[in-house]
């Protein structure tokens, strides 16, 4: 049997979390049973989405602004910047972010989320970003509130910020979510220890970054995203 | 230097607002589009046997010719400019539908060709990392007999890659549930 092409880094297992995680109970019946099928990577999955600047909107990255209706969104302003990398450093342009998150009272405008908390008819939680050529990305929002969740007795997710990327092939898509330094809350959710290892769940908290911090207007992080799919590609020689 | 990958989390319930912004996401053709009008559809079900109402599916697909609009095809300037390869759809409504072409066969290696497929990409809550398959479709029996993917699969198993046209309709409709665990658990491939 010949060997399979696989000219790009597949997920690395080991860092991502498992599909059954017990303490997360919508598991338990989602989780395959079994094991994957290793495949080569052929150009179905070397290919992807090519993003142009026509994909987002002058106000995409503001979420603070994006979907005003009659004034500013209540809560605490904050930048959120980064780079999308591959595993060997180099940044990735023309990456599409979309990221979503609950308001500053941890209500997601989503009409399945009842939580007993308000609405803010001047946030709507949902941006949009392309990186630049050095892979760079910057959203302003609202920090996010925490909220509870049905998993456990007393569960309460803590705040977070949904991020989902494209990366140059199908197989470098992500989808995760990035937390904030210092919260308590993060020991008990099973969803972030859902991440085997420390130092990958270490990655999902945003750094606070003063020299991000913008002078009376708002804090700044730094979240840096790397995705699988470092090596080149062999085609790419054949048209040089 | 290797940097470590960023882990995934899980999709959550409410990334409708997020990830859907039009209402044609589902949809990948236009008028000008080439090739022949498909629907794909089907459920998303867990291991009770229940259709799950809030996963996320993702399709990426050749054009009808068999090409993608990426640099990595060499061929990439025979593709169709007026298909959008890419589409989303969610589960909201019992189950997903895409409306697309049916894809031509991808070059596997210089001397073969692979059997028309569609790769799919599943999200949902309780799923801390996403799930990738592949669709094929029952009526390319030829060409599935001699596919490189299908046939790393145990031969009992591949019909859980295999959509099934269904009679009637406007358009070809072909079906494929994706079973999460269980008795006829779909095959999840790991590229």
């Amino acid at each position: 049997m010949t060997k399979l092409s696989r000219p790009l880094t597949s997920l690395d297992r080991s860092i991502h979390p498992p599909y059954l995680h017990a303490d997360y109970q919508s598991t338990v019946r989602r989780a395959p049973q079994k094991p994957l099928v290793i495949m080569p990577q052929t150009l179905s999955e070397l290919t992807a989405p090519v993003f142009g600047h026509d994909a987002i909107g002058a106000l995409d990255h503001d979420l603070t602004r994006n979907a005003v209706l009659n004034g500013e969104p209540l809560g605490e302003r904050i930048l959120v910047t980064g780079r999308i990398l591959d595993e060997s450093s180099r940044p990735i342009p023309n990456a599409l972010i979309e990221i979503w998150q609950a308001n500053a009272a941890g209500r997601y405008i989503h009409k399945l989320d009842q939580h007993d908390t308000p609405l803010d008819p001047n946030f709507h939680g949902a941006g949009r970003a392309l990186t630049n050529a050095s892979g760079e990305y910057t959203f302003t929002t609202i920090r996010p509130g925490a909220y509870p969740w049905r998993n456990h007795a007393n569960a309460w997710r803590p705040p977070h910020i949904h991020f989902s990327v494209f990366g140059r092939a199908f197989i470098s898509r992500l989808v995760t979510q990035m937390y904030f330094p210092g919260d308590p809350l993060l020991a008990f959710d099973p969803i972030y220890n859902g991440i085997p290892d420390a130092n990958g769940r270490a990655r999902l908290i945003a750094a606070y970054d003063h020299s991000v911090t913008q002078p009376e207007w708002a804090l700044g992080y730094r979240f840096d995203i790397v995705v699988n799919g470092s090596a080149m590609i062999p085609f790419e020689t054949k048209e040089a | 230097m290797t940097l470590p990958q960023t882990p995934s989390q899980t999709v959550g319930p409410f990334f409708h607002f997020g990830l859907f912004t039009r209402d044609d996401h589902h949809v990948l053709v236009t008028d000008q589009t080439r090739g022949e009008r498909i629907l794909l559809v089907g459920q998303v079900i867990d291991g009770d046997g229940a259709p799950i109402p809030d996963a996320m599916l993702e399709i990426w697909q050749a054009d009808a010719g068999g090409h993608f609009d990426h640099p990595a095809d060499p061929d990439h300037a025979l593709a169709d400019p007026h298909f959008r390869y890419f589409g989303r759809s969610a589960t909201t409504d019992g189950g997903y539908q895409f409306k697309t072409v049916k894809p031509g066969a991808v070059a596997y290696d210089a001397e073969r060709k692979q059997s028309p497929h569609v790769n799919m990409r599943v999200f949902a809550r309780g799923m801390l990392t996403h799930l990738y398959t592949r669709l094929y479709f029952s009526d390319e029996a030829a060409a599935n007999i001699d596919d490189p993917v299908l046939n790393l699969i145990e031969p009992e198993r591949r019909h859980t890659l295999i959509a099934e046209l269904q009679p009637g309709g406007d358009l070809p409709t072909y079906c494929l549930n994706i079973i999460l665990q269980g008795e006829g658990e779909t095959v999840f491939l790991e590229p």
